[in-house]
């Protein structure tokens, strides 16, 4: 039987973290997967992250996990992928399946970092082929480069439901509709905007009746459903899908720890079946640690921070630093885990209706409802301000951690302050000069360049774009407008494509000036030769 | 859990309900109507309904099924589907042959 200081079980976001800080201070460390690929969700996610530029905002996901890895090599981890837990026993010995062998294995501490499952909900015809996982239709897109279908209907308006959504638009399947039987948005109103603006219709208040179809889903039917849950009459409709993502939580992966022993508890708001654990995350076994969304469902970003801090408290339980190392070198990182817990989406404000901002603007009802923010609402933000020559207009209207687009721009225009979570506030003294870093730095695809030709009589506007083919300079389309309606026709005036803006090209098109605040995507056809 | 609900008190009869057909547990291919008839034989605990019906024993061991059940049960007890605890975990946690679980090497010697 093989021993090391640590074993750390999962390698996802959380379990690369922890074993990175385990073996920078001295632990012999190795991580077990499952898969044939170590990152965990992280290689699945394609779109840039939140936060703040010292936690990795505005990286895409995949990118994160290649620079974990790397880290985790240089620091001397040992990586077997391939390799299933089957047991987690008395005195921290485990046994994995790998290559048809059962094969024993002795931590001296353990990380449990083995990540959640996709929630399913049951409707009639919910076992037809063709309902499957966000998850997993991420999995297929992202890792296998396979369409998980033509036609899609998601259920489910969390940020999973959205950030899938956008991307199933991405690989090129039609989104016929994102259902939420809640009646409001429940992720990001930018991942929601982003999807409108494309043209998929929110139908909120809504769930699944019925899937139907010859052997696979072919058709699918929703209903409004009222406060207290009952169908309302004549509110039915259809539509023909091949697929039905369902997007409806995640419950925590947790069998090993309860297996082990820990005392577990059944907590909702943390998705399901815990274990209990303290600041550190350790469980009530001494010597065994959590980090990620085996504690409790929370995001990647958060989940890296916890796998640092279990990692470190993993060397001090073995005596490889000491408790005031451990406390001094934690605290740094709780304090980076609070900022990210900030905001109306943080934990503290999960179920809450919020109906102001922290600077007391009203949160966009029409986003909540519908997806986009009205034309209406737009001017209320700080970030939307009608200014002479190239400018900036953020559409960023809730309190997220998250300030790339402040660090992106050279000329100071755009300012968030201290507070991470503050919307970004476009300073009246405009000096901006169109470089564009901000529309590509924000992770939520929420600012746009303006530039009002009074002269002419048209104006440009510059959106982020990440869609291929990309049409060319003089393309003719159709511009969309927040809700994807179509306002009016558009010609391409440009289009970048730089390195600094990491795959988010930049597009800009020419529209009537009455159409600047209007015009939000752009829609064409890509000539057949 | 087994003095969540008291076992002596009646809970009413099993009464059929238009989606017993839909399958709850696809391993096993378990339906509602099943596990809602399984309350009423007095199998209230997860690890009752697994023993007397198999719904969550299959290649999955009840990581899809495990909440649905949960929220079954609940509804037919009038209970939070909170207060019921989930299944035992028991190695192996992923499913495996038993040529392979008879296959035991001790890794470095």
């Amino acid at each position: 039987m093989k021993r090391y200081d640590l074993i750390v079980v999962g390698a996802g976001p959380a379990g690369l973290s922890a074993s990175i800080e385990a073996a920078k201070r001295g632990l012999s460390v190795i991580v077990f997967d499952e898969n044939a690929k170590p990152g965990g969700q992280l290689f699945k996610q394609i779109h840039k992250f939140f936060g703040s530029k010292e936690h990795k905002a505005k990286i895409r996901g995949f990118k994160i996990g290649e620079e974990l890895l790397a880290e985790a090599t240089k620091a001397g981890v040992e990586v077997m992928l391939n390799a299933a837990v089957a047991g987690l026993y008395l005195d921290k010995e485990i046994t994995i399946q790998k290559d048809g062998e059962i094969l024993h294995y002795k931590g001296d501490s353990i990380i449990v970092a083995t990540g959640a499952s996709e929630n399913m909900v049951t409707f009639d015809g919910w076992t037809l082929p063709g309902v499957i996982g966000a998850g997993a239709a991420q999995t297929m897109m992202n890792l296998h480069h396979v369409k998980p279908g033509n036609k899609v209907l998601m259920l489910g308006s969390g940020n999973v439901g959205l950030v899938v959504s956008y991307q199933l638009l991405q690989a090129g399947c039609e989104v016929v509709a994102i259902v939420d039987a809640l009646p409001r948005v429940g992720g990001y109103g930018v991942h929601a905007a982003k999807v409108a603006r494309c043209g998929v219709p929110f139908y909120l208040s809504h769930t699944i009746v019925k899937a139907q179809g010859d052997g696979c889903v072919q058709k699918v039917s929703i209903q409004e459903v009222n406060a207290s849950w009952n169908y309302v009459e004549g509110t039915k409709k259809e539509f023909e899908v091949d697929t039905i993502c369902l997007a409806v939580g995640l419950s925590p992966m947790s069998q090993l720890l309860k297996m082990a022993g820990a005392d577990m508890e059944e907590n909702p708001a943390k998705g399901g079946t815990v274990p209990i654990c303290d600041e550190f995350g350790e469980t009530s076994i001494k010597g065994i640690f959590v980090a990620g969304d085996v504690s409790g469902i929370e995001e990647a970003s958060s989940a890296m921070i916890e796998g640092r801090i279990s990692g470190i408290a993993a060397a001090q339980y073995l005596g490889y630093i000491s408790k005031e190392e451990l406390t001094e070198q934690a605290k740094e990182q709780e304090k980076a885990l609070q900022t990210l817990r900030q905001g109306m989406f943080g934990p503290q404000n999960r179920g809450k209706a919020i109906t102001n901002t922290e600077e007391g603007y009203a949160i966009s009802e029409s986003l909540l409802n519908r997806g986009y923010i009205a034309e209406e609402e737009i001017t209320r933000y700080p970030g939307v301000k009608k200014l002479k020559g190239i400018h900036p207009v953020i559409e960023c209207s809730q309190n997220i951690p998250c300030n790339p687009c402040q660090d992106s721009c050279p000329k100071k225009i755009i300012q968030i302050g201290e507070k991470i979570t503050s919307l970004p506030v476009v300073t009246e003294e405009t000096a901006c000069i169109g470089c564009g870093m901000c529309v590509a730095s924000c992770s939520g695809q929420s600012i746009f360049l303006l530039d009002e030709k009074e002269a002419e009589g048209y104006t440009l506007i510059t959106m982020p774009y990440e869609f291929l083919p990309l049409p060319e300079k003089g393309t003719k389309g159709i511009a969309l407008d927040r809700s994807g309606k179509e306002v009016c026709t558009a010609v391409v005036e440009n289009i970048k494509t730089v390195a600094a803006y990491d795959h988010t090209n930049l597009l800009t098109i020419q529209v009537p000036n009455e159409m600047g605040m209007k015009a939000r995507f752009f829609k064409w056809k890509q000539e057949v030769v | 859990m087994s003095d969540l609900k008291d076992r002596s008190a009646f809970i009413g009869s099993y009464i059929p309900q238009a989606d017993d057909d839909m399958i709850i547990c696809r391993c096993e291919e378990i339906t509602k109507g099943e596990i809602r008839k399984a309350i009423y034989d007095g199998m209230y605990t997860i690890a009752e309904i697994r023993r007397y019906l198999r719904a969550g024993m299959g290649l999955c061991q009840g990581q899809t099924c495990g909440k649905l059940v949960k929220t079954i049960v609940a509804r037919e007890l009038k209970i939070s589907p909170n207060e019921i605890e989930s299944a035992v975990s028991r190695a192996p946690m992923r499913p495996l042959e038993m040529k392979v679980l008879a296959n035991e090497k001790k890794a470095g010697e």
